[in-house]
């Protein structure tokens, strides 16, 4: 226990700067701008001792445990593990990216958009750190209402469209998951006789197989919108391609992890016999959206679209190493999860960079911007090469664990899966070439101006960790590496983690087969 | 030791020098960026050299230094570490890689003169010293894999280099994308490897190779195809070789050390490297010397009637790579590698005599426009020469050793097959000769034929920063040979290479090394077969290029059979048109038209809006959607949603 409420501050310290920037007059846009970047800016430096104090163990850390509504058995229950606190900290600094990217890309009602964006980190760092059910849920929707706004006021042409569609199908996800919680509550009483929204307490709770494959096929949809899995992944096209940069980027960068993040928090430890049930169709739909994305993305012609479509396939990696249920697999799926928040919210930004300066994404439209901003190009580079996967960036750690880790179980779908970073390649350096090589065709295109000192900055940290993830990634995994063996265990079974530790690398044949043991001994602990 | 203990500055100098180019090199003059490209390559040459004498040094069988810097990636019961191993194999590509990338980079000072994005050059040229260096130092297989990738990285940086047109980044593209292919498949090898053995070293893996595979089995065969389908991407062999010719879109002195002396031997190295393995899969083998002798012989032909002056060299680089797979595939490793090495000098030096001739010549590369070079550009003329020479296999240069070395293990393999190799190589090796013989007739001898009177006037010998690297790598061409003596009719110890090498794993196993003696007359009768097909080719070349040209010029308008090899040959068998019809076209439709025109617009979208089409029914009946009626649209889904939870609920409980 800390002395210093920690998570809470992260978590509510974009709540003060919300209320600040209540009280300042709407015309004082630089102000408001301010204070908002400030308050990013705040809550980012709050959040970076949670590295630092990390303790690589798998028991939830920084715990802050108070009751809350007693009579329910619901308390104010934050706590963060080697998962969630690497996200709460990729939160708070792309939110102060963001807000930097804001600056000149915001100019309508410039006030109620920091307020809802505040609004929508207090959700998102919350979801992260709750242990309660019903704080859980609550944050959630707080999460969503404010990306809703963002998209349909903020947003381009056809931006309602984009909004309604998108709130359609997180409201969809979202009550199912509500009814399920509420089941699973009554449940607690029945065999426990507490009643209790704490969720570490329905791991490993007693639930029939058959009861469990109900309660994680609505705990799936409502993950699996939000990741997003093929087919349900038509919202996220729209909503990028509508939302403004900033939008972009949170929602690429960190609400698509909320869907992973949910698997790894409840469908796992809580269904672990529905998942281990599931794993051969959800390996379908994962392989499916990885290649189903990378080659619709592959035929747009709107920039953002094709990012959008990008994250389509780079989740079904996530989605695939998750699944697979071994260590680097796993280790993977969540680097992969931190990679591409990275890559692709950099991505994101980079297409704002070109959006302000000539308020279009059509790629025909563009063509031998190298020309004219040569630097912006290096960046953009980079970027497009992280996010193909290439060795020394970030893309590649999270990638070739995926991968590696689910061969041994897997090999047909990790086959399929790895022609990845063929279609990869292909739609990725095809759009580039599009946009950045070739004569300027487009007179408009002449004289745009370089990247300045502000939009270098905000790049600056997503560069840096798109080489530092990728160049020394060992300390990330091994923050995260108990924890995920521990979900591992709570999946399938003790006997089963120990063959992916390196302790047996002495008898290096038994690695492969583990699933048969595991099974076993699982079924037995039922 | 110093220099083996230093080893790591041999990559890393090239790194520091493309991040300081890269960084600042907009900022200062050129002798600075200079300082900092060549400077590094230089005493990264150095720092290998001391540290191959040192390996030298060492007493023979334990020749093998490795270095790990940190781990760098460790999860669960797997571990990547970044480290590196110097032994005879990765010691004699490393004198290559440094060496040719040092002449290379003082070349390029007088080449890229007049380019105004020198520095951005040279950083690419340095970060691909830096990848490629890892690739070959690397002492497990995913730090090759860094490498691999960063090499293709770089060829496609600076195939691109010319952004500005439509064909250089096309071309980049395409090599990036071929070369995807095949990294598809070395993933795939070294998840497969980590899987049976547990660890991606070198060292490890090949050490349990006999206990953990059987000897031909299913897994060992798969894992050294899939090895082998990595080579072909990035060593251009069929059916992967077609961005090759394509990447000469590159500056000349980037063709000269990617495309023809480095980065396309990665294939070569990283089977040699595998040796152990590929020994264990004569499936495997025999598929990869089926696919070079293929390759060394249709590649050939294609270059027969090229008049881009750099293609032809690309085609002939497509096809000596096909000769080394050829000596891989019938497991005379140590013959590869000493064809690579060869290669490396007269390839080289052949293409950057060429880019000699283009600077001379204002940028034209069709040779149609040139003749009578030897009198304007004589030091380019004569080592360009040498090297025509050393390709033919004419003794006793460099590339009659290495090459005749080649066809004799061929011939000796047990297979009738591998006879078949055999003649198909030699009749490459003809053909080798007529196609390098045609390009310096059309180039050299006779009179200028350019057109334009602005070319004409200026055509002027390079200036020494460029001839003096022609003259080193001409010299090497010419006695390169003497380090694979052949054993047969010299003795053992002539072949200093193969005791050199032989201390490698794997090395000497195949049935191409020691399985079979020839004897003396045998050898010495296939030389003379092979001298005596370049001899012919030569005589070709010159009957019709040299003493008639009227007469290659009527030939191929004489319309009939003739003018129809002619042409095809002339287009490469229309094999990239093929590619496109076949794979392309159909995908790009697939995608476009059905996945996303159809699945994702018509099916999935058409559910979704009738969804909400009959909600927004429900709720408002509102047809007009503005952003207030928006809102309370989104709070009756909402109440609505909620509402019908509870139902549910309350019916379940109930």
């Amino acid at each position: 226990m800390n002395s210093i409420p920690l998570l809470s501050l992260v978590t509510f310290i974009p709540l003060v700067g919300m209320f600040v920037i209540f009280l300042i007059d709407r015309e004082n846009r630089g102000l408001i701008r301010g204070v908002a970047f400030g308050t990013a800016l705040v809550d980012f430096l709050v959040s970076l001792p949670l590295i630092f104090k990390f303790e690589p163990t798998h028991e939830m850390q920084f715990v802050e445990k108070i009751d809350w509504i007693p009579q329910f058995g619901v308390s104010y229950h934050m706590g963060v593990d080697g998962i969630s606190m690497l996200l709460v900290v990729l939160t708070t600094l792309t939110c102060v990216i963001c807000m930097a990217s804001t600056w000149e890309a915001i100019e309508k009602h410039v006030k109620e958009f920091m307020i809802l964006s505040l609004l929508l980190e207090t959700g998102m760092i919350g979801v992260f750190c709750a242990l309660d059910f019903f704080l859980f849920y609550v944050l959630w929707e707080v999460m969503l209402i404010p990306m809703y706004f963002i998209i349909g006021v903020w947003g381009g042409a056809a931006r309602i469209y984009a909004a309604v569609k998108f709130f359609i199908y997180t409201m969809f996800g979202s009550v199912l998951m509500l009814v399920a919680i509420i089941w699973m509550y009554y449940h607690q009483h029945e065999v426990t006789g507490v009643w209790t929204t704490d969720i570490l307490a329905y791991h490993g709770l007693a639930i029939s197989p058959s009861a469990q494959m109900i309660l994680f096929l609505a705990f799936f949809l409502a993950f699996a919108i939000k990741v997003p899995v093929f087919p349900f992944h038509t919202w996220l096209p729209d909503a990028h391609v509508q939302a403004p940069t900033a939008g972009s980027v949170i929602l690429a960068g960190i609400l698509l992890k909320m869907g992973t993040y949910g698997f790894l928090r409840f469908s796992l430890p809580m269904f672990p016999d529905a998942t281990l049930a599931s794993v051969e169709w959800i390996m379908v739909l994962s392989v499916v959206g990885i290649l189903y994305g990378a080659w619709v993305a592959t035929v747009q012609s709107d920039i953002k679209k094709l990012v959008a479509y990008s994250s389509v396939s780079h989740l079904g990696f996530v989605m695939m190493g998750m699944f697979a249920l071994t260590v680097p697999a796993v280790e993977g799926a969540i680097m992969q999860m931190l990679g591409h928040g990275v890559s692709t919210g950099a991505l994101f930004l980079a297409v704002g960079v070109l959006y302000e300066r000539r308020h279009t994404r059509e790629i025909s439209e563009y063509g031998g911007i190298t020309k004219v901003m040569p630097i912006f190009a290096t960046v953009f580079m980079i970027v497009t090469l992280s996010s193909i996967g290439l060795p020394g960036t970030n893309g590649f750690v999270g990638e070739f664990l995926i991968l590696a880790g689910s061969f041994g179980e897997y090999p047909i779908f990790t086959v399929i899966a790895t022609s990845g970073v063929i279609w990869g390649a292909i739609y990725m350096l095809w759009m580039f070439q599009r946009v950045m090589f070739q004569k300027i065709t487009k007179k408009e295109n002449e004289n745009l101006k370089d990247m300045n000192l502000r939009e270098m900055a905000y790049f600056a940290p997503f560069i840096a960790l798109i080489f530092i993830m990728g160049v020394f990634p060992t300390p990330f995994l091994k923050m995260m590496e108990p924890t995920v063996v521990n979900l591992i265990k709570q999946v399938k079974g003790e006997a089963a983690v120990a063959e992916y530790l390196p302790a047996q690398r002495e008898v290096p044949q038994a690695v492969a087969d583990g699933t048969v043991v595991v099974n076993d001994i699982h079924n037995s602990r039922l | 030791m110093w220099g083996l203990e230093h080893i790591w500055w041999v990559p890393i100098l090239p790194m520091i020098g493309a991040i300081a180019n890269g960084l600042f090199g907009f900022l200062w003059p050129r002798c600075v960026t200079n300082l900092f490209a060549i400077g590094s390559t230089g005493l990264s040459f150095l720092i290998a050299v001391i540290a191959f004498f040192n390996l030298l040094s060492l007493p023979e069988g334990s020749r093998l230094y490795e270095s790990v810097l940190y781990t760098w990636i460790q999860s669960g019961a797997f571990t990547a570490e970044a480290g590196i191993q110097v032994d005879p194999l990765s010691g004699t590509w490393l004198l290559i890689v440094t060496g040719i990338g040092f002449l290379i980079h003082v070349y390029s000072t007088g080449y890229m003169s007049h380019e105004e994005a020198y520095p951005r050059f040279f950083t690419y040229l340095n970060l691909f010293m830096f990848s490629m260096l890892l690739l070959v130092l690397g002492n497990n297989f995913l730090v090759m894999f860094i490498g691999w990738e960063g090499v293709g990285l770089c060829s496609y940086l600076l195939i691109g280099y010319y952004y500005e047109t439509k064909s250089a980044p096309d071309a980049g593209k395409k090599a990036f994308v071929m070369n995807r292919i095949g990294d598809f498949a070395f993933l795939l090898a070294i998840m497969w490897i980590f899987k049976d053995t547990g660890s991606i070293d070198y060292t490890t893996v090949f050490g349990m190779a006999h206990d953990t595979w059987a000897v031909g089995g299913m897994a060992i065969t798969m894992i050294t195809l899939l090895l082998f389908i990595g080579a072909t991407g990035k060593s251009a062999q069929l059916p992967l070789y077609t961005w090759l010719p394509d990447a000469m879109e590159g500056p000349t002195p980037v063709s000269a050390l990617i495309h023809a002396a480095t980065m396309v031997t990665a294939g070569v190295y990283m089977v040699a490297r595998s040796a152990t393995l590929f020994n264990m899969a004569p499936t495997t083998m025999m598929t990869v010397a089926a696919i070079g002798a293929l390759t060394a012989i249709f590649a050939a032909t294609m270059g027969m009637y090229q008049y881009d002056i750099k293609r032809v060299l690309a085609y002939s680089t497509v096809s000596q790579l096909g000769y080394m797979f050829l000596a891989l595939g019938v497991g005379a490793y140590v013959a590869a590698a000493f064809h690579v090495m060869t290669h490396a000098f007269f390839k080289a030096c052949l293409f950057l005599g060429s880019g000699s001739v283009i600077h001379g010549m204002s940028g034209e590369q069709d040779m149609r426009q040139m003749g009578g070079l030897k009198k304007l550009m004589p030091l380019t003329h004569g080592t360009f020469l040498i090297a025509t020479i050393a390709i033919a296999g004419i003794p006793p240069l460099a590339g009659f050793f290495s090459k005749d070395e080649i066809l004799l293990s061929a011939f000796l393999g047990p297979e009738t097959a591998h006879k078949v190799f055999w003649g198909m190589a030699t009749v490459a090796a003809l053909i080798t000769a007529f196609y390098m013989f045609r390009l310096y007739f059309m180039t050299f001898p006779g009179e200028l034929r350019a057109e334009d009177h602005h070319v004409r006037d200026h055509v002027h010998e390079s200036p020494p920063s460029m001839t003096g690297p022609l003259v080193v790598l001409a010299g090497l061409a010419l006695v390169g040979g003497l380090l694979g003596l052949p054993q047969g009719l010299l003795g053992e110890h002539a072949h200093v290479l193969h005791n050199f090498l032989s201390e490698v794993p794997g090395m000497t196993l195949g049935h191409g090394e020691h399985a079979a003696h020839p004897s003396v007359a045998l050898e010495v009768g296939l030389m003379t077969l092979s001298v005596a097909a370049g001899v012919i080719g030569i005589l070709i070349a010159w009957y019709f290029y040299g003493a008639h040209p009227e007469k290659a010029e009527a030939l191929s308008k004489k319309g009939g059979v003739i003018s129809f090899v002619h042409y095809v040959l002339n287009r490469k068998y229309f094999v990239d048109e093929i590619y496109e019809v076949v794979f392309v076209m159909p995908l790009l439709w697939l995608w476009k038209t059905v996945l996303w025109k159809i699945v994702d617009v018509k099916i999935i979208d058409g559910f979704v809006n009738a969804v909400a089409a009959f909600f927004a029914g429900l709720g408002a009946g509102a047809r007009t959607m503005q952003t207030g009626s928006t809102r309370n649209y989104a709070l009756v889904m909402v109440t609505g949603g909620l509402l019908l939870a509870v139902i549910w609920v309350f019916s379940i409980g109930g």
